[in-house]
Formats: structure tokens, sequence, C-alpha cells
């Protein structure tokens, strides 16, 4: 996906497999190359990749967004809303009308606003987005770094390397993690390691699930290590006097980037899904910043009388993780097609 | 040094309330008792049947009827803490277990300021106090029997506040007055620690013959009465005794026995105790033949069950949950089902003497003349939800004094201007920080939170919420000064219940500057001022009601000219009341219907 390239007309039809095997006339791609080919024939895929891509690009402009349409996430406008019910009413001024099903939803307000305070539900959902992307983002990326580094350890060296590492793995699979995060976030002080606020409880947020999630990166990275140790051009490699480091570096790495990738895309919507849970417990980040979990709690109470506020960020939810799994799938149909049926 | 420090037991729970009810229409209440009196006949049938009104039962009786009979249903989400009588601390428990443990006094039978009058059940008459108000002597009525057959004798009594109140193994759920109060009884090391003599070394009860009590105390307390309507009174027969298990099968002194054994987290079911005489009992009606509970009911669940007619009564009296509300107050078909009474809970905010720049008055008032009361009343839920308070004590106590409106504002949308001018007046004319806590799982504190940032950013005053726990709040976090100082929290947002219905079972813990502890600390705002320390130390002495009454008025009106409380609401609840429910009234001293006078034309 890098960038798009030239292809010879000839090797249209080429085997993806003949590449490998280092067939007449596709001589030239790489396998990235090829993958991408590939992944652009996957219509799902690719309506995954596009709506990620929609999503990051709405959470970095934020502020751009919501000062076009007018609302900062955190401004009440309670003259919207019925006092008496917390719901949004039809006309601000005729409370006789009643209360408005759809939660205001107008030019004015893209997605409503939220009951008892009414603050904009659109500028809400796209300064949630931030937050969702970026705790779920860096953690990730924790969890590959982790996982990678002692995967390989693992893999590559066995022995009692790799029973300490494997059993290390297991002992954080049984860890009982939501537990734990609801404690430990409970008595984060005000500042630490130099952060305060909310920026030390995203900082939280995102160790706690990069240092607890890493070992699903870190059992695929073993696995993959392991056979990839035994093949010939790591075999030659050795025998030409390569040392650990050069193998480790030059030759199995380069061939951990794809499953890495695939998996990091995997991640990344469970990590959403954790972070939502907590924010949603009241044990994530603090208000009046805007999480998708937090503002669905918030809307159990109204469910009755403001039905849309439950449906817009469990909708959020929904798209976002749909997206990045479809778009993981398509990523991994594409690498490795025999990993899909 | 003041003499009154009570320790209350564990995190702020819907205690024992005692309240007069409703000042802001009592004219119309008269009236409305009047009409009803005539009109209110028989129980209806089915659901929505009823010809009551809109929270008319929150005034007056609805559906009277001395019809016996019937299963009485009641359900809740929780569990009792305990039905054990000595070993309790919610305010639905203290009413529920009337049916089955009598006390030495308890409230009036009638809706209303009435209601919160002390009247005897066990003791004959309402005990006086010596002159220094030290000593106090109850006598029991004659004729009196457990559901055994034996009569109930004052070592009962004194042998249950014992249990519950004192040694290591004292039962460890409800609060310990008694045990801060008694005198000659600090060595006394419970009735468990002595098989043989239980009651050995306790010395702070006498009890000259079977009949007689008397409570010796280590201070002056005018308002001991009030103490001895708590279930611990209720008498406990040793020989039953086995602790905290004793809730299994209490002993009981009246209208109702245990069938079977109580089983937690699941029901508990009540059938008439013969041995019980009316004649006895001014206040238990006993309509129902058998009275049952079923625990862990999904609230929802008992919301649905209750407008359709299948439950008679939410056990744990706090109203229908969020969902059920919003469908309630909006239909015009339902209304008529809704009582809508006010509590005496009141809702608010903490503001801290301490840290700085809160230490100077005046920054204390720049938030009270900043804050946006309509906006703090919207999070409680408007109008239904609670009523707009500018002073401390709720209405219905004696010397409560609506008429204290230190920061009025237009629309009670606050006075910028008067705040900006606090502001400059304590050195801070560009505003200043601070932290709001608030307590995550209570939608309604962090709603609170939102709408005090949002009106204290108007005047540059910028704050961060900061959500902590509900069960470790009132003791380590917002109840921890120390904590409170590290962690900078200037504005805590807080709930406040009276155990019993006066200025000092209100505001004592919240307010006197002796009270403030260094764990599960109630005067979070840390407000030690000499002039209320005085008052409180006078007032436990004073054995004249209408006096006290006054200088609780005082002290209110001295502690909000400190700035140190900003009121948000006094609480309201929907409580839904079925057709089927004959005699409902809410209570004010339970802040829920009184269970005793409840029947039901259920029959199954």
């Amino acid at each position: 996906m890098t960038t798009p390239m030239d292809v010879p007309e000839s090797s249209q039809h080429a085997d993806p497999e003949a590449v490998a095997a280092g067939a007449e006339g596709a001589a030239g791609r790489s396998l990235r190359q090829i993958a991408w080919r590939r992944f652009r024939k996957d219509k799902v895929g690719m309506a995954g990749g596009v709506i990620v891509i929609l999503l990051i690009l709405i959470a970095l402009f934020a502020p751009l967004l919501t000062a076009w349409f007018g609302h900062p996430p955190n401004q009440f406008d309670q003259g919207l809303v019925d006092p008496l019910t917390g719901g949004v009413l039809r006309d601000p001024d005729d409370t006789a009308q009643g209360l408005d099903p759809w939660g205001g939803i107008s030019a004015e307000h893209l997605l409503g606003v939220e009951p008892v305070n009414g603050r904009d539900l659109f500028s809400r959902i796209v300064y949630g987005a931030r937050t969702s992307l970026l705790v779920a983002t860096v953690a990730t990326v924790v969890c590959v770094v982790i996982g990678t580094v002692l995967g390989i350890l693992a893999g590559y060296f066995g022995g009692w390397v790799d029973t300490v590492i494997s059993r290390t793995m297991d002992i954080f699979l049984a860890f009982p993690l939501l537990l734990f995060a609801i404690a430990l976030v409970g008595v984060i002080p005000d500042g630490a390691f130099g952060l305060e606020g909310n920026y030390l409880r995203i900082g939280v947020l995102v160790f706690i699930i990069g240092f607890f999630n890493w070992p699903y990166i870190g059992r695929i990275v073993r696995g993959q290590t392991l056979t990839l140790k035994e093949r010939e051009f790591v075999e030659a490699s050795r025998s030409l006097g390569a040392g650990n480091t050069h193998i480790v570096f030059r030759e199995i790495l380069p061939n951990l980037i794809t499953p890495i990738l695939v998996y990091s895309t995997l991640l990344i919507p469970t990590n959403i899904l954790f972070e939502a849970a907590l924010s949603f417990l009241g044990v994530g980040i603090n208000p009046p910043m805007a999480t998708w979990g937090g503002m669905l709690e918030n809307a159990l109470r109204f469910y009755t009388t403001s039905p849309h506020f439950v449906i817009v960020p469990g909708l959020a939810i929904f798209i976002t993780v749909l997206a990045f799994n479809l778009f993981g799938d398509g990523l991994r149909d594409a690498f490795d097609p025999r990993s899909s049926d | 040094m003041t003499t009154h420090h009570f320790t209350r037991q564990g995190p702020l729970r819907r205690s024992g309330v005692l309240r007069r009810i409703m000042a802001p229409a009592a004219a119309g209440t008269a009236l409305a008792l009047a009409l009803t009196a005539c009109g209110g006949a028989g129980g209806g049938g089915g659901a929505g049947e009823s010809d009551a009104e809109f929270n008319e039962g929150e005034t007056t009786v609805v559906n009277p009827s001395d019809e016996t009979g019937g299963t009485l249903r009641y359900a809740i989400s929780a569990d009792f803490d305990s039905p054990d009588p000595g070993n309790t601390y919610y305010a639905y428990v203290w009413n529920f277990s009337r049916y089955y443990a009598r006390t030495l006094l308890t409230y009036t039978e009638a809706p209303g300021e009435q209601g919160v009058e002390l009247q005897p059940d066990l003791a004959e008459e309402l005990p006086e106090g010596n002159e220094d108000s030290t000593e106090w002597t109850v006598r029991l009525k004659e004729g009196l029997r457990f559901e055994d057959g034996s009569e109930i004798t004052a070592q009962d009594v004194k042998y249950a506040i014992a249990r519950s109140n004192f040694g290591d193994q004292a039962l460890p759920n409800g609060p310990k007055y008694f045990q801060d109060l008694l005198a000659d009884s600090d060595d006394y090391e419970g009735p468990y620690a002595n098989e043989d003599d239980p009651l050995e070394g306790f010395d702070g009860i006498e009890t000259p013959d079977d009949h007689t009590l008397i409570f010796h105390l280590n201070t002056s307390f005018s308002e001991f009465p009030y103490v001895l309507i708590q279930p611990q009174t209720a008498p406990v027969p040793a020989d039953a005794d086995r602790g905290e298990q004793y809730q299994s099968n209490v002993v009981s002194s009246g209208p109702y026995k245990f069938d079977g054994e109580y089983r937690p987290g699941a029901s508990l079911n009540l059938v008439r105790n013969e041995e019980w005489d009316p004649e006895t009992d001014p206040i238990r009606k006993a309509l129902p033949d058998r009275v049952e509970v079923q625990l862990g009911v999904d609230q929802n669940e008992i919301d649905q069950r209750l407008v359709n007619g299948e439950l008679d009564v939410d056990l744990g009296g706090t109203g229908v949950g969020p969902a059920m509300k919003g469908t309630l107050i909006t239909d015009e078909a339902e209304r008529h089902n809704i009582d809508n009474p006010q509590t005496s809970t009141l809702r608010y905010v903490n503001i801290n003497t301490v840290i700085e720049p809160l230490n100077d008055p005046a920054c204390r008032e720049a938030i009270m003349y900043a804050a946006d009361r309509d906006a703090l009343q919207r999070a409680w839920g408007g109008d239904t939800g609670g009523d707009i308070a500018t002073q401390i004590m709720p209405t219905s106590l004696p010397g409560a004094d609506p008429s204290i409106d230190l920061y009025p504002s237009e629309d009670d949308k606050g006075d910028l201007e008067m705040a900006q001018e606090k502001l400059e007046e304590c050195g801070q004319p560009d505003g200043f920080s601070t932290s709001i806590g608030a307590r995550a799982d209570r939608p309604s504190d962090v709603s609170t939170a939102e709408a005090l940032q949002q009106a204290l950013a108007r005047v540059n005053i910028e704050t961060e919420i900061k959500q902590y726990p509900s069960d470790t709040f009132t003791n380590t976090q917002a109840g921890s000064p120390d904590f409170v100082h590290d962690n900078d929290l200037g504005l805590t947002v807080y709930g406040w219940a009276p155990d019993w219905a006066s200025g000092y079972g209100f505001m004592s813990k919240i307010l006197d500057g002796d009270a403030i502890q260094a764990a599960g600390n109630s005067n979070i705002s840390e407000l030690d001022d000499d002039q209320i320390n005085d008052w409180f130390d006078e007032v436990v002495s004073e054995e004249d009601p209408d006096a006290r009454a006054s200088i609780y008025t005082q002290i209110d009106e001295r502690a909000m000219e400190q700035a140190a409380v900003l009121p948000a609401v006094f609480e309201r609840t929907v409580l839904y009341r079925p057709a089927n429910l004959t005699n409902v009234y809410y209570h004010p001293g339970y802040s829920m219907y009184d269970y005793m006078s409840l029947g039901t034309t259920n029959t199954d």
C-alpha cells in the first residue's frame, strides 16, 4: 500500500505463488506490491480501509470540524432541553410540543444534542474519536513492540529463554485484565511521570491495554520465527558466518513485518472496545472530555426519552470496530491468501 | 472541647431519616387533606383504577382501608445489609424491620409533619431526662411477648443494645451511637466476650427491675430520645442470639414473624405472629396476612411489575429507576399513580476552607455567586428531581429557614458581577483553578460537576473534574482531609441525609469543626468556625426544642455566610403507587412509604 507502481502488462495475470518460486515475468515485484494489487480487488476490505482513513482524518481535524459546525464539544445549551425529563425538546420555544425522539437532529446539530446539558453530539463524537483512536493506536504500538521483541527472542533462541517467555505469556493471558484496570485506574494519583490529569489517565490506559495484550502478538511472532529460522535462506546466511544480530534483523524481521501489520490492524478494534468498556465503567477518562464509552454510559439513563443518545455513540463504536476488522481481514487475505479458507 | 463525636460507620446510606414534611404549600396541604378524607374510599382493583392524584401520598393517606388479608409483595434490586434489627443502617430496613422488631420509641403513623413526632412503642411513654439530660429512664409496657410466648424484659433490650454496640465482635453494620454516648461502659467488651454473664461490666444501662431501663450518658444530650428509635433497641433474647447468624431467624416481637429462614439474596417471608397483642401497639395496622420479599430483582423489572400490578412495593424506597422515571413523568395516564415527595437528602457541593485560595472566604463567595443553580437542578432531573436549595437544612427540619438566600441571582443562573467583585476582593481578579471531586458511578454527581465547571468558567475559575469510586469516596478520598489537600479537591459533590429530624442530626457531622476526622470525614469543607462550634456545644444541653431550633437556624445562616457549602437541591424521589395498595402515604421519617400501615387488595 505504500506506492502504487507501474506493472508490466504481461504480469497482469501472474500467479502470486510464482513470485516466491522466482517465475519469469514477475521479476522485480515485491510481495507488498502483489498484496496491494490483491487488496485493491477486495471491495469490502477497501471500504473498511477508506472508513479507517476517514476516521483518522476526522480525529486529526476535530478542532477544525467543530469550528466549521460551530459547537465546541463541552459547550452547554440547556435552552434546547426539557428540564423535567432531561430530554431534547421538539421546539425550544414551545415546550408544549414535547420531546423530539430524534434528539434535535438538524442542520445546526448534525447528530442532535445530549440530554440534560444540550451539548452538541457531533462535536462530542468527533472528539471522542480522538480519544478512542489515540488510546487504541498507541496501546497497539506498545503491544507490537513488546510482543515482537519477546516473540523473536523466544522463537529464535528456544530452550529456557522460550520456556520463560512462553510461560510469562500464559500468565499475562490469564490475568483478569478488566478487574486490574478498574482497580488501578481508581488509585491513579494526580500527577506522575511528568503527566497530569487526563494526559496521565490516557497514559495509564495505554499502559494497561498495551502491557497486557502483547502476548497475542508475541505468540504469533514466536510461531513465525520458529518456522522462519529453519528456512533455507536463514540456514544459508548462518553457514556463511552471519551472527545472530544479522540474522534476526536482516533475515527474520523483514519477513515478520506482514503478519505484525495484519495482526496489529486486528488488535486496534479490540483495544477500542476495551477503552470504551473502561470509559463505560467510569474508570477511564475524566469528564467533560468526550469518550464514546462514557457517552454510552450516560445515555442509558435516557433510553426511554432520548433513544438517539444511545444510538449515536453506539453506532460510532460499531462502525469503527467493523471498519478496522474488515480492513485487517482484507490485509490478511491480501498478504496471505492461504490463511482465509 | 465538644463531646459529640459520633462515628458514622460505613459509607453514607439513606439512613434513618427524620423530617417534617413540605413547608412550601402548608395551606394547600391542609385543604388537600380535608378533600381526600371525604373522597378516598376503598382500593381499586388493577393498575390505573385509583382516583388518587399526582403526589397525593406525600401529604395524605391514599386508599384508606381497614380490610385485612391478602399478601403484600415487596421486591428490591439489592439485598438487606441484614434483616437483623441490630445490624443494619439502611433506612428501608429500619422501616421494614418494624414488622417483627418493636423498638423502645418510634415515629407516629401519620403523613406529613405529624409523622416525625416520636411515639412510645415498647416504652410506656416518652422518656424524660434528668436536669442536665445525662440520665434517661424508660419504662416498658406490661404484657409484651416474643413469638414464643415468653415475656419481653428490660434485660432483652439491654442485651440487644450491647450486641450491636460493644466489643470487637459488635455487629458491624449499624451506627454506634450508644457506644459513643453511654457512660461507664468503656471497659465493657461486649456480650460475646463473656458467655456466662454477657452483660457483666455493662453499667451504662441500669435495669433495676424487668420493666425499667435507666440510660446513663457521658454527656448532656437533649436529643437522646431520637437515638431510641433505632432498631438496635428491639429486644433480643440472649439465648436465641447467634451473632450475625441471628439474621436467618429473628425472634419476633411484632405482628409478623419469619416464615422459614431468611435466604440472603433470594427471599424473606413473614406470617402473622399470634403472640402480638394489638392493644399494646398503637402504630401498626398489620393488615396483610402475609408479607413476601423478593431480593435481587433487576430494577427495571421491579418498575415494570409495579406498573403491571404484579408487585406492591419497591422495598428500597428510593424510587423508580431512570428509565421508568422518564416514561412515567411524561405519561399523563400514569401521573396520578406517582408520588414525588421531597426527601430530606440535601445534594450539595463542599467548598474546602483550607486549600488556597479558597481559604479566603471571598473566594468561596465568588463560587457561590458564580454557580448556576438552575443548571445544578437540571443535573438532578429538574423539578421532579429536587427543589433548588438556598439554605442547608431541608425545609422540613425544625429551624429550617428557606428565607436564607445570601447569594441570589436572576433566574438562579448566577450573579457574575458579584462573583467578579468577590474575586477581586480575594486578590484573584483573573480567576483561579481548583478541582471538583465526584463519584464516577453516580451519573447525577458527575452531571453536577460538569454543570458547576461550566458555570465557574464564566468567571475564569478553571476546574478539573476528578472521579472516584463511590465505595471508597466517603472514607478515603473526599473523607480524608490529607487526600483532599494533596489532590487539590477544592470542591466535592456530596449528599447528606440526617439520622434523625433535627438540625443536630443533620448538620453536626458536616459543619462542626470538632467532627473533622482523618478518615471517613464528613465535614469535607473542614469548616472550623468558633461561633458554630460553640453553638453545637450549647445545643446539646438545651432542653427546649424551640430554643434548639433557633440555634440551628443561626448555624445554618452562619455556615452559608462562610460559604462552606454550596447547596444544590433538596432531592425528590419518584415513587410508583400501585392501585391495589391501600393506606399508602409517604413517611418523612424514612423518606419512603410507611410500610407498617400498608395493606393490599391482592389476594393471591
